[in-house]
């Protein structure tokens, strides 16, 4: 193994495949100071900071960057004037911006506005999921990303968001290059990937812009339409930061839960007792999509915040303006939090995991997230007869924090209707 | 089948509420209503809210009602 | 100390009798046999019903949301216990371990565990309290009876005592469209729990939800017709109000008094008892055989000088309920003190008010996050250079950060900058706690001295 700091061997690509032993070693300290940031991967403590409200998700807050660069910790207020850069959205901002926001995002999404739409989609879910596998030539090599668990999320994001499904191709792209920003990349001169990053992001504001002036016109019951003509309590969104909400979730929409039901299968397809008792009761794949986001995270680490003072923690003093990385996903390997971590197991009746964070920032679309897994795993289970896995470990995306196989071939002997 | 959840450790997530919406309801950004009695019906339904819960709050009932009924009478 | 054995007899085919039959007496009867108590256990409640859940019945049952009948709390595990239910407790012989009965049977014990909880504290003058139209709630049947009442479309109710019970009360009310005034005696709702500053955003809150908020008033008496229903309220400030519906909310007292006489160390404070949930008797020796749990406890807590606790918290009698069972059941080395933090919740016009730790005892107030005018803040409570309580108004995920600044004794004011720290929060205030002396109605946490076996009625800063 190369040797170098912990944090860059995490980084490396060629330890994608299996992180975990990493993290492990990660846990022997854990607060750990390299490449100047400050990286915390045990359970107690990573639970303990993302609910310390001295811990901010506004990177301008950092006053003492990583050594290790992350694109869109870039100062939007740097950018030239006249650039249209639209401003930070709500996960990079702390309340009571991040509340606001958050909450008007809400009043189209959840309860209390909105207690039934996640719930209604199921019957929506289960359609998209039956026709991507009734797709599937069952007689040859499968890549289950491309087939299945890439197209199925991002058809849900679009019909949820109210974006054309057939301009996929022009916003994969954008979405890919915003992901990629996640990315931590040692050593990199980061000005070429800025600049990318910067402009797919303009770019897709323009594409959500033009999409929203539209709806502004003519409302249809998606969430654009509504986001567009909010007038709560809390008043509306501006322009801009409609456009970072949209953007925001489009592409997390597209980048997260590709890697859950894809690591989900994957899991499964190495345990093929457990993938036996989802085919025979699909109510198992409730239980297991918690124990999937303890196990294999689609998040694996918040690479992203910073502390406004001195923060004392495991014996450790985390400095005023630090780059803050919190592993969850070693956190959810923590030996001592929970038993046996490293074995998957369904039955697990401590599932605490913090898969989707938690506190103020916990994930949005969670309870999405959730319902497209468990719907997506149950049918695969069941309509597979005997897949199996043609490589593994698969190839894996390059990204660290956004971890999920590139591909992931497989095959069966027969699609069951 | 019963149900409680425990408020002290609720922190207002709302994946019950948006899984489960036929029994656990926000009232406001946070707070909980929920129907401590649901039907039978609704049980794939909780199960879903009890898993998905982040603070492993609600706690719904593993006995059957002939079991507990038979222990105490409900009725006056 | 028990001879050898005796505790695996205990365990094999003792006797142990539950007092109590609640939250706090279910959660310990689960904990006894899930740690494998075998014997006969005993469940005696002066309640007709199995156990049942409190805190909906001042929220979603008067929403119409449930019913009183489908409150009966979830069960963990089979008890297989001897269910002696709408049978009140009358009476305790230490000597021969013997709990007397409503119905004259007697019950022997070999380990007793008390949890009688608190009842309604009723409208002092007899005959105004018995008119039709006049509730407490605490019980099921009160709820049962409120709830009709309410859904009759009254033309106004009258809700005395604006603690936490009183607020969501009013708040309900509201929400079904009644209208409703809310007579209190201190300068604002909350006042005791929470103090004058916090409790100036409960008393906006009320308003603008339309309540009728009468603040530093009594209610002088209460004035039924010739049918014998309520009719009218006479206030302290020469006004009157015209309510049909009286909801006398004032809140609790301790059921205790079933062990007058017994030597127990038993009286209206509740029953003092160490950290591991042991009785004391009223020379202030610990017994080893009577232990205590939930709102009629009073034990003695580190974080707040060991002075003696009574908490009326959902959280403190779980908590408390399974240390005492487990400590029923094993040996003194292997038993655990009782240390839960004090958390409470409460919701009302929509707003969810949680708060940990004992604000009450803080004298200074700083808005650590947020804003009291958004009515969503963090309030922190100071005493004597430390934090000492915490609450949240809709920013519940930050308590848990609070709780551990209050076990760690962390010095107050916090001087930390927050991801939400105004300049409201730039210095702490005076909490405004009222004058002891001004009884106000928002208990949750009673300081009841440092005797085990204080039987007299002392002052309390936390008030009833």
């Amino acid at each position: 193994m190369t040797q170098g700091s912990l944090l860059r061997q995490i980084l490396r690509y060629e330890n994608r495949h299996d992180p975990y032993p990493l993290y492990a070693e990660l846990r022997k300290t854990p607060v750990l100071n390299e490449d100047d940031a400050y990286v915390v991967s045990t359970y107690r403590e990573v639970l303990t900071l993302l609910h310390d409200p001295r811990v901010s998700s506004d990177t301008r807050n950092m006053t003492r960057s990583a050594g290790i660069d992350l694109q869109d910790q870039q100062d939007p207020q740097d950018q030239q004037e006249g650039e249209a850069t639209l401003p930070p959205s709500f996960i990079r901002l702390d309340p009571p911006e991040h509340d606001r926001l958050r909450r008007l995002t809400n009043t189209s999404f959840g309860p209390p506005h909105e207690p039934h739409r996640v719930h209604e989609m199921r019957g929506e879910l289960g359609a998209i999921v039956s026709d991507l596998i009734g797709g599937i030539d069952g007689t040859g090599r499968i890549d289950l990303v491309g087939q299945f668990s890439y197209p199925f999320p991002v058809t849900v994001i679009c019909r949820l968001l109210g974006v054309p499904r057939e301009d996929e191709s022009r916003f994969h792209g954008w979405a890919d290059t915003l992901a990629a920003s996640l990315d931590p990349m040692p050593g990199e001169d980061p000005t070429e990937r800025n600049r990318a990053f910067q402009q797919a992001r303009t770019e897709l504001g323009m594409y959500l812009a033009g999409l929203i002036e539209e709806r502004r016109r003519n409302p249809q019951k998606d969430m654009l339409s509504e986001l567009a003509t909010l007038n709560g309590p809390d008043g509306s969104m501006s322009t801009m930061e409609l456009l970072s909400t949209a953007a925001l979730l489009l592409v997390a929409g597209h980048e997260t839960t590709v890697n859950l039901i894809t690591n989900g299968m994957l899991t499964l397809l190495r345990n093929p007792q457990v993938l036996e008792r989802l085919r025979a009761d699909p109510d198992l794949s409730v239980p297991l999509v918690e124990e999937l986001l303890r196990f294999e995270p689609p998040v694996q680490l918040v690479p992203n915040r910073t502390t406004l003072a001195d923060i004392e923690i495991a014996g450790a003093t985390i400095p005023k303006g630090a780059s803050l990385w919190l592993v969850v996903a070693a956190a959810n390997r923590d030996p001592l939090r929970f038993e046996d971590p490293d074995r998957f197991d369904p039955d697990r009746e401590d599932v605490r995991h913090l898969g989707f964070g938690s506190g103020v920032h916990s994930c949005f679309g969670a309870p999405l997230a959730r319902l497209e897994a468990q719907i997506a795993l149950s049918e695969l289970a069941r309509r597979l007869v005997n897949p199996r896995l043609l490589e593994d470990p698969p190839e894996y995306r390059s990204n660290a924090v956004l971890r999920g196989p590139r591909h992931l071939p497989i095959a069966c002997d027969d699609i069951r209707p | 089948m019963r149900v409680v959840v425990d408020l002290n450790r609720c922190q207002g997530y709302a994946q019950c509420a948006f899984l489960a919406p036929d029994v656990f309801e926000m009232h406001g950004e946070e707070a909980l209503l929920y129907k401590p009695r649901p039907d039978e019906a609704f049980r794939e339904e909780v199960a879903r809210a009890v898993a998905a819960c982040p603070v492993q709050a609600i706690l719904v009932d593993r006995l059957d009602e002939a079991v507990t009924a038979g222990e105490a009478s409900d009725a006056r | 100390m028990p001879a050898d054995g005796y505790l695996e007899r205990l365990k094999r085919d003792g006797r142990i009798v539950v007092v109590g039959a609640s939250l706090a007496g279910l959660r310990a009867a689960e904990t006894l046999r899930t740690e494998g108590f075998a014997g006969t256990l005993t469940m005696v409640g002066d309640e007709p019903y199995e156990p049942y859940d409190r805190p909906p019945l001042s929220k979603g049952v008067l929403l119409g949301r449930t019913t009183p009948d489908h409150t009966a709390l979830p069960r963990r595990t089979a008890l297989e216990a001897d269910w002696r239910l709408g049978t009140a407790a009358t009476g305790l012989d230490m000597a021969a371990k013997r709990v007397r009965l409503a119905d004259g049977e007697e019950v022997e014990y070999d380990r007793l565990l008390i949890t009688t909880g608190v009842r309604a504290r009723p409208w002092p003058h007899e005959g105004e309290a018995g008119l039709d139209g006049v509730f407490v709630l605490r019980t099921r049947d009160d709820a049962t009876a409120l709830h009709k009442r309410l859904v009759d479309g009254p033309r106004r109710v009258l809700v005395i005592g604006a603690g936490f019970t009183g607020s969501e009360i009013a708040s309900a009310c509201r929400e079904r469209d009644i209208p409703v005034t809310v007579a209190e005696r201190g300068a604002a709702p909350l006042v005791g729990a929470l103090g004058g500053v916090v409790g100036a955003v409960a008393a906006e809150l009320q308003r603008e939800h339309g309540v009728d908020l009468r603040t530093g008033v009594m209610v002088t008496g209460l004035e039924g017709d010739s049918a014998g229903r309520v009719r009218a309220a006479h206030l302290s400030d020469g006004s009157s109000v015209e309510p049909d519906i009286v909801v006398v909310a004032l809140g609790a007292t301790r059921n205790t008094e079933w062990l007058a006489g017994s030597g127990l160390g038993a009286g209206p404070r509740g029953i003092a008892c160490d950290a591991g949930c042991r009785a004391f008797d009223i020379r202030g020796i610990v017994t080893d055989d009577i232990f205590v749990a939930g709102d009629v406890a009073r034990s003695p807590h580190p974080l707040f000088g060991y002075q003696f606790l009574s908490l009326e918290h959902w959280g403190n009698a779980v908590s408390q309920a399974e240390t005492a069972a487990h400590n029923m059941l094993c040996a003194s080395v292997d038993r655990r003190p009782h240390m839960w933090v004090p958390a409470f919740w409460s919701s009302q016009f929509g707003v969810n008010i949680k708060s940990v730790g004992v604000p009450s005892m803080g004298t200074e107030l700083l808005i650590s996050q947020g804003s009291l005018a958004e009515r969503r803040f963090v309030g922190v409570y100071g005493y004597q250079d430390r934090v000492i309580g915490a609450v949240t108004f809709d920013q519940a995920r930050w308590l848990p950060f609070y709780e551990h600044l209050i076990e760690t004794t962390a010095p107050f004011p916090p001087s930390f900058p927050t991801v939400d720290r105004r300049p409201e929060g730039a210095r702490s205030v005076p909490a405004e706690f009222p004058d002891p002396s001004v009884p106000t109605h928002g208990p949750t946490v009673t300081l009841s001295g440092y005797s085990p076996a204080d039987r007299r009625m002392t002052f309390t800063p936390g008030r009833h």
